[in-house]
């Protein structure tokens, strides 16, 4: 493959890379450029998610879509986790602008660290190599330990920093063991070579590697049982910042490690099933139990996001097209209840302006002000996946791969305890409905915020299943990619 | 009516009327919903005047495929067509009873239109996923029904609800999922005709079980049902005892029963054991309610163990009174909810004590209030005995034990129903409150009245509840005989005499003969 056709797979990276470099110099030429930097950096991302769109309508897979002699694939897969990945992060930039010029700390950085964090992500979801895995992991994860610590003169924030700085660096650590051991015990750090050589049967240290880079993986997604960070890093970042945590992040971490189990070991499929699985319903289940008894909002989110990654996992035990496709289609739809959400709790604040992040002061919220509570009501109960709304697709196409898969005593356990999530969800539906005002809530909002609350509502009102034919069909190509083995 | 596609108006009235509600005042939202009630009332007539008896299966269908081999499918036939006018029969009598709601009217009303919507679709959904998302549904607007306008306790039986029906047909689903995946199809009528491996029936039969056990409810899930009629306003508890618990009988009429045919023969002792426990037991317990609410409630649990047995009868006498027991239930249960509405709203308690000799300030009252409690317990020429003399004709031909004991609930009906009124009707007038109560208003005369006709015409005439359905129920019969278990009655026929037994010897011997062959 000539070095030309590979340049023009990673166009969208490239123009990522540049865009991120011409803002650095802005952002360091003019302290009060910050709302240039970030719409100019919203624009680049908008260019990033167009040139990485032909791959996606296109379906492409096989050889075509390898760069740099198989280290990078361009294919529908990665194309579709992009998007996804660029649009939440277009979201992100829409919303921090008016948070952080509260606080007086916006600073154009921000958009900067968050198109850098963008273009790791995009080069993990792409990555068919441990190395050009781990670069892109690496690059994500730095920009993110800045951002997570972007108040620096707040505790709380500088605190989520540096937690999330030590406990990923341990997990990046158990990774990058686990990628020496799968080179050793296979010679090859391509997904390629090492899907060669781990046909057949398992060697003890191929699957201790295998273990390890999961486990690392794990750490990526908040899965159960390497979620602890989760609640206490999503709480002490800005809002902003934990959006964007919880949505773009997530995504490229799934789809990595989706490309990861079906692609490297795609042979051992019985081996890392049964991980999956346990993570599956750990992460269902305390995720579920461990919101129950918060009283922070971000706290709350926090889990709620460990306990969809149960579902979104279901998706990947079932080690299929239509698995992988459920999992696309379900990780899209969490990404808009997840941004909702987030910036549902961001339009909270107090008559001075403060925050406001206790379920407490959200009591009431639907007689003094009946347009946010509808939303975040319809948010939270789609989460709980309670039809008409449209998180329940998701998880019907979760649940409908799982039984394909012969795994219907899984997908039993799974959505019996979705259950148990139901509760803190329509908990917090009864604190807007039921419980006597705390009017506490002040304050008319920015345009942005009701912008993206308002579309990601209509995207997971029943309005949604109108998407479902070209979302699924989406998914359904880009799976198919992901299973294209040459 | 051509290619009108009535079932989608039906849908779609109630629909824009309920988002309409959510943006005006009270006094508009009352009259919102009345109108668009109404207007399905009349095309709930307009169905059953329409649908052709004796016709095809499925009438009114409407098909439209939309996603991922899921497609908007509707269409009725004898059984649905009967539940969907109750449903709307209902509907205006529950918005004229919510005169006394007085705060988030429109919310209130919007949450009652969107409920009728669902409770249609429910009975009238032909694609399995649209079902489960009509039957899954209707707990959000239920549950801010209860939790919103209801009593003191209305946060916990708010949770109940919702938990314990959620965990019900979460189940149902991934069974669903299951059969989507075995059958090729979501389509209900193809499902229906489906000849599921045994070994898997079970599990399917389990799953569903677990969905229809709680919304019906059976014994012992039925422990939401009294907290939640209990906390939730009269008209709330009209919809719930009226409509939402049919939708469990439903269910086992349409899913378990054609579909898993030999796992149901296979679980009939469950379905026994339980409905025997629950006539038993909560008849029981209603006797020695305080709460007049609660008193209905468990009466409701009792009536439903019959529905429940008639249906398991797997003959056509127990799915016909089972049938006509869910109608009947739905209009007593309703109305009897409508007359703890009248005096709860007069003076604002539940409790039995409280009340006493309303026979003689509201002899009205007292009469309507009689009628409903005479067609609670069965009385001939009331629809209630029309249902429970079929559901226990059938179950006699299965089962003699079972009959016998669920036969006892008719004798504790007639107890606690009887206990009640005479303690609310009757006796002296313990409290000067209660005794200065104004009689019937004249739109308290419109909401019982219409239910006291129907019940009425139930019970002398039922002939036209029973002819839409019977083609439907013989065809469940059929499928269901193949499976049916034996019954216990063991008839042996003796040798027939060789002449009548009043035959007088000698005399018209001739002109006997001709008779007989006459009949």
């Amino acid at each position: 493959m000539d070095f030309k056709a590979s340049l023009a797979l990673i166009a969208p990276e490239i123009l990522l890379s540049l865009s991120a470099l011409a803002l650095l110099l802005v952002a360091a030429w003019s302290r009060n450029s910050s709302r240039l930097v970030s719409i100019l950096a919203a624009v680049a991302l908008g260019g990033a998610a167009f040139l990485a769109a032909p791959a996606l309508c296109a379906g492409a897979m096989g050889p075509d879509t390898a760069a740099f002699g198989g280290q990078f694939a361009a294919d529908a897969f990665a194309s579709f986790s992009k998007i996804l990945i660029y649009v939440a992060a277009i979201g992100c930039l829409m919303i921090a602008p008016t948070f952080f010029d509260r606080n007086g700390a916006m600073r154009p950085e921000y958009p900067v660290l968050v198109l850098l964090a963008t273009l790791g992500m995009g080069i993990m979801v792409s990555a068919t190599d441990f190395i050009t895995l781990y670069v892109g992991l690496e690059l994500n994860s730095l920009a993110a330990y800045v951002l997570a610590s972007f108040m620096r003169t707040d505790d709380r924030s500088a605190e989520a920093g540096l937690k999330y700085f030590v406990l990923g660096a341990l997990a990046s650590g158990i990774l990058l063991y686990g990628i020496s051991l799968v080179y050793g015990f296979t010679g090859a750090t391509s997904f390629e070579g090492a899907r060669a050589a781990l046909a057949g049967e398992l060697s003890m240290g191929a699957l201790f590697g295998l273990i390890f880079v999961l486990a690392g993986l794990a750490f990526k997604i908040s899965a159960v049982p390497f979620h602890m960070w989760t609640p206490d890093v999503y709480e002490g970042a800005p809002t902003p910042v934990t959006t964007f945590f919880s949505t773009a992040p997530k995504v490229a971490a799934i789809a990595l490690t989706a490309r990861v189990a079906l692609d490297a070991f795609g042979m051992q499929a019985d081996a890392w099933r049964q991980i999956v699985i346990f993570a599956a319903l750990a992460s269902i289940i305390l995720g579920a139990l461990g919101a129950i008894g918060q009283s922070n909002l971000k706290r709350l989110l926090a889990y709620s996001s460990i306990n969809n990654v149960g579902f979104i996992l279901i998706g990947l035990a079932a080690a299929t097209v239509g698995g992988v496709s459920a999992m696309l289609v379900y990780l899209a739809i969490y990404v808009a209840m997840s941004l909702g959400s987030f910036v549902a709790v961001l339009m909270l604040r107090d008559a001075e302006g403060r925050q406001l992040e206790g379920i407490a002061d959200i009591a009431g919220l639907s007689r003094t002000k009946p347009v946010l509570a509808l939303c975040v009501a319809a948010m939270m109960l789609s989460l709980a996946g309670i039809p008409p709304l449209f998180g329940f697709w998701g998880k019907l196409v979760v649940f409908q791969a799982a039984v394909e898969a012969d795994l219907a005593v899984l997908a039993a356990i799974g959505i019996a305890a979705s259950v148990i999530g139901a509760f803190y969800y329509i908990k917090i539906v009864k604190v807007m409905y039921f419980d006597e005002p705390a009017d506490v809530v002040k304050g008319g909002s920015d345009w942005a915020h009701w912008l993206i609350l308002g579309v990601t509502t209509l995207f997971v009102s029943p309005l949604g299943y109108l998407l479902t034919g070209p979302l699924g069909d989406l998914a359904d190509r880009a799976a198919a990619a992901l299973f294209f083995v040459a | 009516m051509g290619g009108f596609p009535i079932l989608s108006v039906m849908l779609l009235v109630p629909l824009l009327a309920g988002v309409a509600c959510l943006f005006v005042e009270a006094k508009a939202a009352r009259t919102i919903a009345l109108a668009a009630t109404l207007i399905d009332l009349a095309l709930g007539v307009v169905l059953w005047l329409n649908f052709d008896i004796g016709g095809p299966q499925w009438q009114f269908t409407e098909r439209a495929p939309l996603f991922a081999g899921f497609s908007y499918a509707l269409g009725i036939d004898g059984i649905a067509l009967l539940l969907i006018v109750l449903s709307v029969f209902l509907m205006p009598i529950c918005i004229l009873a919510s005169h006394s709601i007085e705060k988030r009217v429109g919310e209130y009303m919007a949450a009652f239109l969107f409920m009728e919507v669902l409770m249609i679709g429910v009975f009238a959904a032909q694609d399995l996923l649209l079902f489960y998302i009509f039957f899954e549904a209707g707990l959000i607007p239920m549950y801010l029904i209860i939790g919103i306008w209801g009593g003191q306790n209305r946060i916990y039986a708010a949770y109940k609800f919702f938990l314990y029906t959620l965990l019900g047909s979460v189940l149902m689903l991934i069974a669903m999922l299951w059969m989507v995946n075995e059958a090729g199809t979501t389509d209900i009528p193809t499902l229906m005709q489906y000849d599921f491996p045994v070994g898997a029936q079970t599990w399917l039969w389990l799953a569903f079980f677990a969905s229809f056990a709680v919304k019906m409810p059976m014994w012992p899930v039925h422990t939401w049902l009294p907290d939640a009629h209990v906390q939730a306003p009269t008209a709330g508890s009209v919809i719930l005892a009226g409509v939402l618990l049919k939708m469990g009988g439903y269910g086992f009429i349409r899913f378990s029963l054609p579909m898993f045919p030999e796992a149901s023969a296979q679980f009939v002792w469950l379905i026994w054991g339980l409905s025997m426990a629950a006539v038993v037991i909560t008849s029981l317990i209603a006797l020695v309610q305080q709460d007049m609410k609660k008193l209905i409630a468990y009466s409701s649990v009792a009536h439903m163990a019959i529905v429940t047995v008639g249906l398991f009868a797997f003959n056509v006498q127990g799915l016909e009174g089972a049938m006509i027991v869910m109608l009947s239930h739905g209009l007593v249960s309703g109305a009897l909810f409508l007359c703890v509405g009248v005096i709860y709203d007069r003076l604002h308690t539940r409790e039995i004590d409280r009340y006493g000799g309303l026979a003689i300030n509201m002899p009205k009252y007292a009469l309507f209030f009689l009628l409903f409690t005479m067609a609670s317990i069965g009385l001939p020429g009331t629809s209630g005995f029309v249902g429970e003399f079929l559901s226990l004709a059938g179950i006699y031909q299965a089962n003699t034990w079972v009959t016998l004991v669920c036969a006892t609930g008719i004798i504790l009906g007639a107890g606690y129903m009887l206990y009640l009124y005479w303690r609310i009707a009757f006796g002296v007038q313990r409290n000067a409150d209660a005794a200065a109560m104004p009689d019937l208003s004249l739109r308290e005369w419109l909401m019982l009245g219409p239910i006291a006709a129907a019940v009425l015409w139930m019970g002398v005439y039922p002939e036209s509840f029973l002819a839409p359905m019977r083609q439907d129920i013989a065809a469940l019969d059929a499928r269901l005989s193949r499976a049916a278990p034996e019954g216990d009655a063991h008839l042996v026929a003796g040798t027939p005499r060789a002449e009548a037994a009043n035959a007088v010897e000698g005399t018209h011997d001739a002109a006997h003969g001709e008779a007989e062959g006459a009949h």
